[in-house]
């Protein structure tokens, strides 16, 4: 299997194990994604790629190992400290807020993104910063979202909703951006759009963990593949050998984990 | 420092309204001082208390020991300092600030029911602390008062003391009567400019992002925690500045205001006007104080002359049935149209007016929504 040189490696996965209870959901999970690079992970139901992205992102503790993001150990940071070291995160149903409007979900994470985790930001107006708004416009532009902008993002509908959840992801131009299914329930029109989105944005250098059902997807867009079965990595390599190898085949249709 | 149109007019007509209380008031047989006194600081108490339920989403049922908190440390300025209204309040907002601090911190560690459960525990202990443990500070049953041996060490310090009972002053000025209501309405008016102002901001922003999902602000790269304890704060302050106007305006501090049921007032008064609004708030807390007043000075024979025009047997059954629902008995009213509302209009009043006021648009514009639902919306 090819190795990455160690110097382009963003995202370490070092030796994370994961149990719950007696079931053990991560086993001997090492994985090195390289900067700029966009890295699928795929699997059955179940193989465990939720939890992976989970211990990536701080949401679970893993049982043993370590998750290193650009020489700082993730393990057992707050989420809101991953996301200023420069991690966002797609999730796979939309975590947006949807009592505000489309336009307060977007420039929201802006603000975290200047104003750091914690900030009394309460002499200044909303309507004030012009700065923030403009450029949560252009982002709006960016995913189409742009004329719905006073509407309640809860009553978008759910393609609308991931494209908001993106476009908040986006705003802060995190380094590193994990996607959990980021077109599933989306119409083949919209996960096209969304394809096309996820393209330009790897034009501007950033490194993208993707997990998706979709082969259409991980085909457009992978530049390396990790396959995940029953917790363990079974086969990694470029999208090309990925889909020839036989054991991949037999976890996708012969059901062996 | 900017405002826009829309929050101009909106602080400008609150303004108008408040200041003329005395006078729109009158019809409904409201417009004496001591009443309308009451709706200021209510007022204040119900604007402070929505930062923190409203804006942030965080049901506190203890904010009844800060509003406590707040007349016990106004009434000790008075006694110790000064009976000059100014440095008791200011003590007052310091002092609850602190003790909501300290509730909040622990507090703020759990969400949901459990933090209400929280703040409801340290209220009660606040009560019991205030009725027993901390009579020498607090004086128990009877209520703290002022004396003629009080200190007033900064009274003392440079006016001799005048003979009599000391009372409550502003700079030598007396705040009885509607001296006293005019202060209590400029600080409500500031309440109010403070919380617009903090709906307004980004901080505002972040608040209603926490209430609306608090898992995406720790993912967006937001440490909620401080977040939340600085709302609690501001909360527990304004619940402060309201108890020590309550003791500027009647000088005893008792315990009985730091019980559940007055924590539990502020809710109602909340969720009454509009949760989350910046004007609800200050509606629920009028009308909750204005019909507390009418339906509790209800007897008997008020009752009796008001059916006086059935026959005997069914005045006695409609007097003794109505009974209930008055005087000591007006909080079986209150519930009635608490529950109502809940049911029937969770938004309270304004979410009431708002869709009186669409339905006004609706029958005005007609033809123009017709042109709207027929063209393609844009994002598909």
């Amino acid at each position: 299997m090819f190795m990455p040189s160690k110097d382009n490696v963003v995202l370490h996965v070092a030796d994370v194990h994961k149990r719950f209870g007696g079931l053990h959901a991560l086993a001997d999970i090492d994985l090195q994604v390289e900067e700029g690079k966009t890295h699928a992970i795929i699997g059955p139901n179940g193989a465990g790629k939720s939890t992976l992205l989970n211990v990536i992102i701080g949401r679970l503790p893993p049982t043993s190992g370590a998750v290193v993001f650009d020489g700082t150990v993730l393990t057992g940071k707050m989420p809101h400290e991953i996301n200023q070291l420069g991690v966002a995160r797609v999730f796979q149903t939309p975590e947006i807020f949807a009592d505000l409007s489309v336009l307060q979900n977007v420039m929201t994470p802006a603000f975290a993104k200047r104003d750091g985790a914690f900030r009394i930001n309460m002499f200044r107006q909303v309507a004030d910063e012009t700065a923030i708004r403009e450029e949560a416009e252009h982002m709006l532009d960016d995913v189409g979202l742009i004329d719905r902008r006073e509407v309640h993002a809860g009553s978008l509908s759910r393609g609308d909703k991931r494209r908001l959840e993106l476009a908040m992801c986006l705003i802060q131009k995190p380094r590193l951006l994990l996607l959990d299914e980021p077109t599933a329930g989306m119409s083949r029109h919209d996960t096209n759009t969304t394809i096309e989105l996820l393209k330009k944005i790897k034009s501007r250098g950033m490194t993208k963990v993707i997990i998706e059902h979709d082969m259409h997807v991980v085909f457009s867009l992978a530049d390396r593949i990790s396959v995940l079965a029953g917790g363990r990595i079974i086969a990694e390599g470029l999208p090309d050998e990925v889909r020839g190898d036989p054991r991949v085949q037999e976890a996708y249709l012969g059901g062996a984990h | 420092m900017s405002m826009s149109r829309k929050d101009l007019i909106l602080f400008f007509g609150f303004s108008a309204v408040v200041l003329l209380l005395p006078i729109l008031a009158a019809p409904f047989g409201a417009a004496y001082p001591d009443l309308l006194q009451r709706f200021m600081i209510f007022g204040i108490f119900a604007i402070g208390f929505n930062i923190l339920f409203g804006l942030t989403g965080y049901l506190s049922f203890g904010h009844a020991a800060f509003f406590g908190v707040g007349s016990y440390a106004a009434m000790w300025s008075f006694k110790l300092l000064s009976t000059n209204a100014l440095p008791a309040i200011i003590f007052a907002v310091i002092v609850a600030g602190l003790f909501a601090l300290a509730i909040g911190f622990v507090s703020l560690r759990r969400s949901g029911i459990y933090f209400s459960i929280l703040t409801l525990a340290f209220a009660q202990m606040s009560y019991n602390l205030a009725y027993s443990v901390l009579t020498p500070i607090t004086n128990g049953e009877t209520g703290l008062r002022m004396a003629l041996s009080d200190p007033r060490v900064l009274d003392r310090l440079f006016f001799s003391t005048p003979p009599g009972t000391p009372v409550p002053s502003l700079f030598g000025m007396s705040l009885s009567g509607w001296n006293g209501f005019f202060f209590s309405a400029a600080l409500l008016l500031a309440t109010f400019f403070l919380a617009m102002r903090i709906t307004n901001s980004p901080f505002g922003m972040m608040l209603k992002g926490i209430k609306s999902n608090q898992n995406r602000m720790n993912y967006t790269g937001f440490n909620t925690r401080p977040y939340t304890l600085t709302a609690f704060v501001i909360s527990g302050m304004l619940a402060g500045l309201a108890g020590s106007l309550l003791v500027v305006t009647d000088p005893l501090a008792g315990a009985e205001r730091m019980r559940w049921t007055a924590s539990g007032e502020v809710v109602l008064m909340t969720i009454l006007g509009g949760v989350g609004t910046l004007v609800g708030p200050v509606l629920g807390a009028w009308i909750i104080k204005y019909f507390e007043n009418i339906f509790s000075s209800f007897n008997a024979n008020v009752l009796n002359n008001f059916y006086s025009f059935l026959p005997d047997g069914a005045r006695e059954v409609a007097v003794t049935v109505s009974s209930k629902f008055v005087g000591e008995g007006w909080h079986l009213s209150l519930g009635l149209v608490f529950v109502l509302i809940v049911v029937f209009l969770p938004g309270g009043i304004m979410e009431g007016a708002r869709r009186i006021g669409a339905r006004f648009r609706r029958s005005n514009a007609r033809p123009e929504a017709r042109r709207e639902q027929l063209s393609p919306t844009a994002a598909e």
